[in-house]
């Protein structure tokens, strides 16, 4: 099932900055909302989103509540080399969905 | 059916031991937000100074709904290895907590910045803070109107 | 009531039939206006951009589902209607549509459990269920783009009255039909948001009061729970016939699912 969705140039020159949106579904449950009957709806977030290029970490966001249900993250990253680029949401209760995108650089 | 002395003693509990429920009621609710948004700006930066500058926070000033806010940052910087952005930390002052997001980067992001949607749950300042190199702080703040606030407001329906 | 009144009361109400009448209130097709007009920029943006519009998630779900086998007939959706960028296209412009099988129309959730029970062998899917409004997401993602077209025929005809009745009919403690905030009122405000036409343009839809993806349902079960009236379970006919006349005062616009709603 589609977990997230990561979209960036499939190709690129060496040096360029490129831009990568990725958007996660997660429900992002903040821990203050209750229910009907009163409990306390218990937090579950993603706490860590983690881009690596080529096993190297490029760009490391920790999350908290205050980051909104099915999170967008985009940011940019130098086009250094072919190979390949990991994304990775780490979160409560053992969450965790990588995605992975290969890119050619010349 | 409660005696007096039954109910005295359920006021006094009530009254020492402050429930989520009370903390809604709370008239020291923004100076108690803000203090928390002290304390962890003061995390952030040590006892460093924070300059404004350089970093540009974008937020829209009126929004649909405070459940998912657009928000943008951007920090001037050559992202060299002799000088780049190594954090950018995002904060508010009016959320149940203050830390919204911490960016960890470095030379290889070639622009210091991030795009993110967040969730606002009051009519506030929001924080940008970005962490350089060579050790310096340096921010910007936006005000943000809220009318239907995240957090607190159930969406039942 | 006498002979002579009640033939009276019948001629009426034919030549109210065959007219199609613009009923009082109901806008005119150049003057119809999507929510998507009375919404930020930054919520039009995150609709727009389908990297970004968090109901794409859905979409892409829907999409697997549609390929997966399911129930005793061990079969897929695709099986029989391959690929639904050709074989969806503009279904969903046109739901509710008239089944004969139950002598009604039914919604596009209705429609896939009908399809579920009755082509796969399998489980109905639950209302407002992940795997529900993902299929419906994608079936009518396949229609974006295209105008509503609702055709209303003597089959139909009696359904689109009750849904045009209920929309007119005051209702709840607080005494407020539809059409005195969506056909009246329409671009004043309610404690700060906009008051939009209430057109069905983009469902499922990603709504951020929500913070997730839902029917058109729920949010008629908002509206009703908000008027402080009856509210109706899921898939009942008074809220199957209000889609219907909904999408049909809509007819001409184009669909936008998945939209983005505040």
């Amino acid at each position: 099932m589609a977990r997230a969705v990561v979209t960036l140039p499939a190709q690129a020159k060496r040096g360029e900055i490129i831009e990568i949106k990725t958007l996660v579904q997660h429900a992002m449950e903040t821990g203050f909302r209750r229910t009907q009957t009163g409990e306390l709806i218990p937090r579950d977030i993603i706490r860590r989103f983690t881009c690596t290029y080529n096993a190297i970490e490029v760009y490391r966001v920790d999350l908290h509540p205050a980051v909104a249900a099915n999170p967008l993250i985009a940011f940019t990253t130098i086009a250094t080399e072919t190979g390949t680029l990991s994304f990775q949401w780490v979160g409560d209760n053992g969450y965790s969905v990588t995605e992975i995108a290969p890119i050619r650089v010349e | 059916m409660t005696t007096r002395r039954e109910f005295l003693v359920l006021a006094a509990a009530s009254f020492a031991a402050p429930t989520a429920a009370k903390a809604q009621l709370d008239p020291n609710l923004a100076a108690k937000r803000k203090a928390a948004y002290e304390e962890a700006l003061g995390k952030v930066v040590g006892g460093a100074q924070v300059r404004t500058g350089r970093v540009k926070l974008q937020l829209p000033p009126l929004i649909d709904n405070g459940n998912s806010v657009p928000l943008s940052v951007a920090v001037e910087s050559p992202m060299t290895a002799a000088d780049h952005v190594k954090a950018i930390h995002v904060l508010t002052q009016r959320n149940p907590l203050p830390d919204v997001m911490s960016v960890h980067l470095g030379p290889r992001a070639g622009r210091a910045g991030i795009s993110t949607r967040v969730r606002l749950a009051d009519t506030q300042t929001v924080v940008a803070i970005a962490e350089l190199s060579d050790g310096t702080f340096w921010s910007d703040s936006a005000e943000v109107v809220v009318t239907l606030s995240a957090c607190l407001e159930e969406g039942l329906i | 009531m006498s002979i002579r009144a009640a033939r009276l009361f019948l001629a009426l109400s034919a030549a109210r039939l065959f007219v199609e009448p613009a009923a009082a209130g109901e806008i005119p097709l150049p003057e119809r206006r999507s929510g998507y007009e009375f919404m930020s920029r930054e919520t039009r943006a995150m609709q727009d951009d389908d990297t970004g519009n968090p109901g794409t998630l859905w979409v892409l779900d829907g999409e697997a589902l549609w390929k997966r086998k399911a129930g005793a007939a061990d079969r897929a959706c695709s099986d029989c209607h391959g690929d639904a960028r050709e074989s969806m296209k503009a279904v969903a412009a046109r739901y509710p549509a008239f089944d004969p099988a139950r002598g009604r129309p039914v919604n596009l959730e209705q429609r896939i459990n009908a399809c579920r029970v009755g082509g796969q062998k399998a489980q109905p899917l639950a209302y407002e269920s992940k795997d529900l409004l993902a299929l419906a997401a994608y079936v009518a993602r396949q229609s974006r783009g295209l105008p509503i077209d609702i055709t209303i025929d003597a089959r139909t005809r009696p359904f689109l009255e009750s849904g045009r009745e209920a929309f007119f009919r005051r209702q709840g403690q607080l005494n407020l039909a539809c059409a005195q905030c969506h056909d009246d009122h329409w671009s004043g405000k309610l404690a700060g948001s906009p008051i939009t036409q209430a057109h069905p343009t983009g469902y499922p839809l990603y709504r951020l009061e929500w913070q997730g993806l839902g029917s058109i349902e729920r949010r008629l079960r908002g509206c009703l729970a908000g008027l402080r009236a009856e509210s109706y379970p899921y898939g009942a006919p008074e809220l199957v016939d209000l889609e219907l006349y909904l999408m049909w005062r809509a007819n001409g616009m184009k669909m936008e699912t998945p939209a983005v709603r505040p």
